[in-house]
């Protein structure tokens, strides 16, 4: 049984299969399509498959949106070391549930995927990094993988064709931070999920120091579609610069949420109101969070808005996961505020100082400010306090924590104020309210 | 220490997925696994899996505490029940199930109840906001959690003792 029911409004590509009776099994994916784009890309070169990945504008879903193609570009093939691929299926950013689906529905997608990557950059061994609460996932992953071992799909010589490729599942064990590509692979490592500095970059010096490809679950699940149509045609199902159709995960007060596939550029108003059945109760629209909790918040009247990477940027804010977090005029934006710190408070890996320092600081004058504490120049302190953050911490989990916070403050001020108004606190003085210097 | 077979096929099954001069890569594998099997993680524990991936037991504690799903070392209740409260689940009824839960159990964050059957923790996002509010009990996930659903949840947990 699916998830929710799906939208007539989809574009089913990547999700074509989904429902299919034993999705887990080879007989029933190559029943459906299935491993005919890896036939055809084991008669490409390295390069074709590589320039038809550029051609399909896919870029990254996991978050930042860095063009897919180009990164398997930068891999060195020529290495004498092994190279890997490495699927992020972490998936934990508040707000997002598709890589979930990805992975129950269409698992030899996934698998394929990683396979097209590997003929293209010469990788011989792919991890598959599933967060340690999916723990159905992996098993399901394992299923699957062992059904491909034993139709020749996965191993030496995968169907004669002189190509050799492992998988294997591997848990994480609850840690936000190993969703960051640099964390992930020290945990893969068996280490602290704590990230590296960079450069070198995954591509030259990842898993073991070895090059590796690292992508996310819809980044590779993608990928099949792509070599099927052809780069070009994949392209112009979305919008310009941004390729493809994606996962988009709606949640929040709606009348249907539910994670549905809807072609990149896709206008935010139509997904609420056509694709997700409308505002719950019919109340008004307030604010939606477009692309995962690190997003910078968009107000009711910025939601008409096509939903890509580009059109995101210019209003200051990203496409990020696909966690579309709908709110409505009864939301209290104090408590969105301070829900989102304390999970980017707990999740900070403690390696850097601003992001450690920083998310605490912020979770505690969010705090008081919610328990009716609030004093004068809290906005304006955790304002500048954010900002201070941004560009300044080890990874992008210290920018991840500010660039929420500062669009919050910045846009539903005066529900601060209502608050600190009637806060005892409110008359302090500000110099004591100054957080202390070296502290 | 000798493990339960099912755990020992366990151990060679993870440790063989990764070439033997990395095979540390399969320590938080391994913990999480044993702490299924076994209910918890012990110092005897630790010190098997520092002998079996090749580092000093203290490099296997540096590793388990950094991560939320590895508990030492106190264990976590047979039944541990997980209460997301992240922004889409806040949005949807997730606080008002987590002060329930705790109402009724009697137990606030990470505690377990006296005989050790069932324990709480408020826990971030687990991927399932388009079906919140959402939560798990040990593997399990249940979607739209209404109050009722709850209590019925945890009434099954006491009789399944
Ligand atoms: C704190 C943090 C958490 C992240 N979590 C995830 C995650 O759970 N899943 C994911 O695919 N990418 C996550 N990312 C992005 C990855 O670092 C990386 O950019 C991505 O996996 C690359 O794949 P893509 O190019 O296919 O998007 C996270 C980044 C940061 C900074
Ligand atoms: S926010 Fe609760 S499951 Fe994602």
């Amino acid at each position: 049984m699916l998830f929710n029911e799906p939208s007539p409004l989809e574009t089913k590509v990547l999700t074509r299969r989904f429902g299919l009776p034993n999705s887990d099994t080879v007989d029933s994916f190559l029943a459906n399509e299935g491993f005919a784009a890896f036939r055809k890309a084991v008669t490409m070169t390295p390069e074709a498959i590589i320039d038809e990945v550029k051609k399909s504008n896919l870029r990254g879903r996991g978050g930042a949106g860095f063009p897919t193609g180009m990164k398997w570009g930068f891999v060195p093939r020529n290495s004498p070391k092994p190279k890997y691929i490495v699927v992020n299926a972490d998936e934990s950013e508040p707000g997002t549930c598709k890589d979930r689906l990805l992975m129950q529905y269409d698992p030899l997608q996934l698998i394929e995927g990683m396979m097209i990557s590997a003929l293209a950059v010469g990788a011989k061994r792919g991890y598959i990094y599933i967060r340690g609460e999916y723990r159905y996932l992996i098993d399901i992953m394992d299923r699957a993988i062992a059904d491909a071992y034993a139709k020749g799909w996965l191993g030496q010589n995968i169907q004669g064709t002189g190509f050799d490729f492992d998988v294997f599942t591997h848990t994480g064990a609850g840690a936000y931070e190993c969703g960051e590509e640099s964390a992930l692979l020290e945990s893969l490592e068996g280490k602290r999920g704590v990230p590296r500095i960079r450069p070198p970059f995954p591509a030259v010096a990842g898993l073991w120091r070895c090059p590796t490809v690292l992508n996310n679950v819809e980044t590779f699940a993608s990928v099949p579609s792509i070599l099927l149509m052809g780069g070009e045609a994949w392209a112009n199902l979305g919008s310009p610069r941004n390729g493809g159709t994606r996962l988009f995960c709606i949640s929040g007060h709606v009348n249907k949420p539910g994670v549905y596939e809807l072609p990149m550029g896709f206008n935010l108003m139509r997904m609420i109101n056509e694709v997700a059945g409308g505002m719950k109760g019919g109340r008004h629209l307030k604010a939606v969070i477009p692309g995962g909790s690190s997003c910078p918040i968009l107000k009711a009247e910025e939601c008409d808005i096509a939903m890509d990477f580009d059109a995101l940027k210019a209003v200051n804010s990203m496409l990020g996961s696909g966690g579309v977090v709908v709110m409505d005029e009864t939301t209290d934006m104090v408590k969105v505020a301070l829900r989102i710190m304390r999970f980017y408070q707990h999740e900070s890996c403690g390696w850097c100082i601003p992001c450690r320092e920083g998310t605490l600081w912020l979770k505690k004058i969010l705090t008081r400010v919610e328990a009716g504490m609030g004093q004068r120049n809290d906005p304006a302190l955790l304002h500048e306090l954010a900002n201070n953050m941004l560009g300044r911490t080890f990874c992008p989990l210290g920018d991840a924590a500010a660039m929420p916070t500062i669009s919050i403050v910045e846009k539903f001020r005066d529900e601060f104020d209502d608050y600190i108004r009637r806060s005892p606190m409110a008359s302090v003085a500000e110099a004591e309210t100054e957080v202390p210097v070296g502290v | 220490m000798t493990l339960p077979q099912e755990l020992e096929q366990k151990f060679s099954e993870i440790i063989g997925k990764y070439p033997p001069e990395y095979k540390k890569s399969a320590l938080v594998p391994l913990l999480l696994y044993s702490q299924d099997a076994l209910g918890k993680i012990t110092p005897e524990l630790v010190n098997e899996v520092a002998r079996r991936v090749g580092v000093f037991p203290l490099q296997v504690e540096e590793v388990l505490t950094y991560y939320s799903m590895l508990h030492f070392p106190k264990p976590m209740g047979k039944y541990h029940v997980q209460i997301c409260t992240n922004v889409s689940c806040q949005l949807t009824g997730g606080p008002e199930l987590w002060e329930l839960a705790c109402k009724r159990l009697g137990l606030g964050h990470k505690e377990v109840s006296a005989d050790g059957l069932i324990s709480l923790e408020e826990v971030e996002c687990i991927g399932a906001c388009s079906w919140a509010p959402a939560i798990q009990i040990n593997y399990d996930f249940h979607h739209f959690v209404t109050p009722e659903k709850l209590d019925e949840l945890l009434d099954n947990l006491r009789q399944l003792q």
